[in-house]
C-alpha cells in the first residue's frame, strides 16, 4: 500500500462562535477522484483550503504528498492546482494573458495553447476577464489549476450556479482528468455530480463526515429503498404515512411528503388506501431510484438542497 | 531563490503596466491632469518667466510622481476585496513580488508622463534651461518608489476600499498643499515652513523645484534622496509584513500602529532640519532670488 495522497485527520475549525470543522477525517489514493458532498456551511471549503494551505486549523492532520500544506511554501504550491469557490480576476486582463501569467510563476508548466484548445476557449482568447460568460469563467478557472500540469487537484464547487448544460460540460472535462491519473478532490451539493465523476464521496454536515464509500456503496446502504414523492390536498397527521405497508421512514419538507419503502408497489396501494378512508386526495406522486440523497435523508433528515 | 523574486516581480509588472493602460481613469489622472495643471500655473503665475515656469514645472512633476501614492497600491485593496488575491496566493508567489509589482510598474508610468511634462515645459512652454536633468531623474525614480511604499502602507493597513479611499484623501490633501507642491513653501507662515519639515512630501517637492530651477546644490539633493531612500525602506518592510491576501482578513487595530514607524526617519528628518538644517533658509532664499529675476529680467522671448 502506498501512502495516500491526501491525508485529513480529526480537523476542527471554529470561525469565532461557528464550528465550522468538528472532526473531519479521510483519506485519498493516488489517482482517485474523491468527492466532498454535502449542503452550504457544512465545511468543505473550509476542508479544502486548509488542504491548500490557504487556512490554518485549529487542531488535526492535514497532509498532501506527506507536505504540511501550510509550511511547505513553493514546493507544495507547484505540486498542486485548484479552483476556489471565491476568487475572481482583473476585470480587463485577457484570457490568453490570464493563463500565460500564472504559467510563468511555476517552473514547469504546460503550454497556453494547448490548454486554450483543451478548453475551448480559443475564440475567446482575446476576450477580457469580464466579458465572459459563467461557464467560460469556469472553464479558464479550470484551465488555470492545471497550467503546472499539478498531481493533485482542488475543486471547490466548480458548477455551483451554473446552468445543467454548462454544468455538464465542465463534467466532460472533470471526467478527462479522472483518465490524466490526476488525484482530484471536488466539493459539491450536487448529487449527480458526485454519482457521476466520483469514484469515493464523504458526505459531509455540520462539520463532520458522516460517511465515505463508493457512490454504490453508499446507495447500497440506503438498503435498496425506493422514494417516493407526494403532494397531498389535504396535510395528514405526523407518523401516520410512516405506517403505511413498507415504508421505512417518511418526513415532511415544505409540504411535500418523501416516504423511503422497501416495496415501492405495495406502499402506493397502501398509501391510496388510506387517502380514501380519509378522504384526501393525491395531487402528486414521483418516485426515484435510490441516490445519495435518500442516504443524506436517511443520515440527516434534511434534504441536502434546502 | 532571490532570481524567483525578480522574476515573478517583473511578470507581474508588465502584466500591471498593461492592465492600467486599459484603464481610463487611471490614464486620466497620471497624465492628463497634471499636464493640464502645468498649462494652468504656468498661463496664470509664470507670466513668461522663464525661472518661474521651470519652479512651476517642478511643482507639477512633484504631484505626478506624488500620484504614485494613489495609483497601483490603493489597486491592491481591490484586487483583495474582489479576492483576486487569493488566486494570486495560490502560485508560488509570496508577499514580496506583489508589492514590488505595485512600486515598479508605478514607476513605469511615471516616467514618460514626467518626459511629456518636461518636454511641453520645455518646447511649448519655453523653459530656458533644463533644470538639472540628473538630479530630476534620481528624485523621480526614488520619489517614485517611496509614494508608492506609502500607498502599500496605507493598503495594508485599511480593511475596506473605503477606508483606504478616505485615509488617502486626507494624507494626499496635506502632501499636496502643505509639501510647496502647490503653493510655494516661503509663503507659508514660519511655524508651517517648520511643519512641514516633518512631511516625506515636502523633501520631494523642495527637491524637485530646485532641480528644475536649477537652483539646488549637490547635499540638499543628496539629503532629498536619503530621506526618501529611508522612507522607501521602511514603508516597504512594513507593509510586506502587514501583508493579507484574504477579503476576510482584518487587521487589529494595534497594527495599525506600525504605520506610525514609517514617521520614525522623517520625525528625525524634521528635528535635524529645524534644529541645525538651513533647508528653509534656502528655500526662503531661492523663493526671493526667483522673485527678484522675475522683476530685474524681463521674460526673453524666443
Ligand atoms: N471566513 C469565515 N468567517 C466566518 N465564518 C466562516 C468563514 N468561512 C466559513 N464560515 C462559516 O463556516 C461554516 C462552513 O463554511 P464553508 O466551509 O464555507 O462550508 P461549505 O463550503 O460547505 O459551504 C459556515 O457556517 C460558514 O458560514
Ligand atoms: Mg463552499
Amino acid at each position: 500500500m502506498t501512502e495516500p495522497v491526501i491525508q485529513v485527520e480529526g480537523l476542527y475549525k471554529n470561525y469565532g462562535t461557528v464550528a465550522a470543522l468538528r472532526g473531519v477525517s479521510f483519506s485519498v489514493e493516488e489517482g482517485e477522484v474523491f468527492g466532498l458532498l454535502g449542503p452550504n456551511g457544512a465545511g468543505k471549503t473550509t476542508t479544502v483550503e486548509i488542504l491548500e494551505g490557504m487556512r490554518t486549523p485549529d487542531s488535526g492532520l492535514a497532509r498532501v504528498c506527506g507536505l504540511d500544506p501550510e509550511k511547505s511554501g513553493s514546493q507544495f504550491k507547484e505540486m498542486i492546482g485548484a479552483v476556489l469557490q471565491s476568487t475572481s480576476l482583473p476585470a480587463k486582463i485577457r484570457v490568453k494573458e490570464a493563463i500565460d501569467l500564472f504559467a510563468n510563476f511555476y517552473r514547469v508548466h504546460g503550454n497556453t495553447n494547448d490548454l486554450l484548445k483543451r478548453f475551448q476557449l480559443e475564440e475567446k482568447r482575446d476576450a477580457f476577464y469580464s466579458q465572459l460568460s459563467g461557464g467560460q469563467k469556469q472553464r479558464l478557472a479550470i484551465a488555470m489549476a492545471l497550467v503546472n500540469n499539478p498531481q493533485v487537484v482542488f475543486l471547490d464547487e466548480p458548477t455551483a450556479g451554473l446552468d445543467p448544460q454548462v454544468r455538464r460540460e465542465i463534467y466532460d472535462i472533470i471526467e478527462e482528468l479522472k483518465g490524466g491519473k490526476k488525484t482530484v478532490l471536488l466539493t459539491t451539493h450536487y448529487i449527480e455530480e458526485a454519482e457521476r465523476l466520483c469514484d469515493r464521496v464523504a458526505i459531509i454536515d455540520y462539520g463532520r463526515v458522516i460517511k465515505i464509500g463508493t457512490p454504490r456503496e453508499l446507495k447500497h446502504a440506503s438498503a435498496g429503498t425506493t422514494r417516493i414523492e407526494v403532494r397531498l390536498a389535504k396535510p395528514v397527521e405526523n407518523g401516520v404515512l410512516g405506517q403505511l405497508d413498507a415504508v421505512a421512514n417518511a418526513r415532511e419538507f415544505d409540504g411535500t411528503y418523501v416516504l423511503h419503502s422497501t416495496r415501492a408497489p405495495h406502499t402506493i396501494v397502501a398509501l391510496v388506501k388510506h387517502l380514501e378512508s380519509d378522504s384526501n386526495e393525491l395531487q402528486s406522486l414521483e418516485m426515484f431510484s435510490p441516490s445519495l440523497e435518500d442516504v443524506f435523508i436517511e443520515l440527516t433528515g434534511r434534504r441536502l438542497r434546502d | 531563490m532571490a532570481s524567483n523574486v525578480i522574476r515573478n516581480t517583473w511578470i507581474l509588472t508588465k502584466i500591471r503596466v498593461r492592465l492600467a493602460m486599459r484603464n481610463r481613469t487611471f490614464l486620466f489622472f497620471s497624465l492628463i491632469m497634471p499636464l493640464g495643471f502645468l498649462f494652468f500655473f504656468v498661463t496664470i503665475f509664470s507670466k513668461g518667466d522663464s525661472a518661474w515656469t521651470a519652479y512651476i514645472l517642478g511643482s507639477i512633476l512633484t504631484m505626478t510622481v506624488m500620484g504614485s501614492f494613489w495609483g497601483l497600491s490603493v489597486q491592491l485593496v481591490m484586487f483583495r476585496e474582489a479576492g483576486i488575491l487569493r488566486r494570486f496566493r495560490l502560485a508560488p508567489l509570496g508577499a514580496g513580488p506583489m508589492l514590488a509589482s505595485s512600486i515598479l510598474s508605478n514607476y513605469i508610468l511615471v516616467l514618460p508622463s514626467v518626459a511629456i511634462e518636461i518636454l511641453v515645459t520645455k518646447f511649448a512652454l519655453h523653459m530656458q534651461g533644463w533644470g538639472n536633468l540628473w538630479a530630476i531623474f534620481l528624485l523621480i525614480s526614488i520619489g517614485s518608489a517611496t509614494f508608492s511604499a506609502f500607498g502599500l502602507i496605507v493598503a495594508s493597513v485599511t480593511n475596506t476600499m473605503q477606508e483606504t479611499q478616505v485615509i488617502n484623501q486626507v494624507i494626499w490633501t496635506a502632501f499636496l498643499f502643505l509639501s510647496g507642491a502647490t503653493v510655494p513653501l516661503a509663503r507659508f507662515p514660519h511655524w508651517i515652513q517648520g511643519a512641514s519639515l516633518f512631511m516625506p512630501a515636502t523633501y520631494l517637492a523642495t527637491g524637485l523645484e530646485n532641480a528644475a530651477t536649477n537652483l539646488a546644490t549637490h547635499s540638499e539633493i543628496i539629503t532629498d534622496l536619503i530621506a526618501l531612500g529611508i522612507g522607501l525602506l521602511v514603508a516597504f518592510e512594513i507593509s510586506r509584513r502587514l501583508f493579507r491576501w484574504e477579503p476576510e482578513a482584518k487587521l487589529p487595530g494595534s497594527a495599525k500602529l506600525w504605520v506610525l514607524a514609517v514617521m520614525i526617519p522623517f520625525i528625525a528628518f524634521g528635528v535635524y532640519e529645524n534644529v541645525k538644517g538651513d533647508r528653509l533658509a534656502l528655500v526662503r532664499q531661492d523663493f526671493q532670488m526667483l522673485n527678484s529675476t522675475s522683476m530685474a529680467t524681463p521674460p526673453k522671448s524666443h
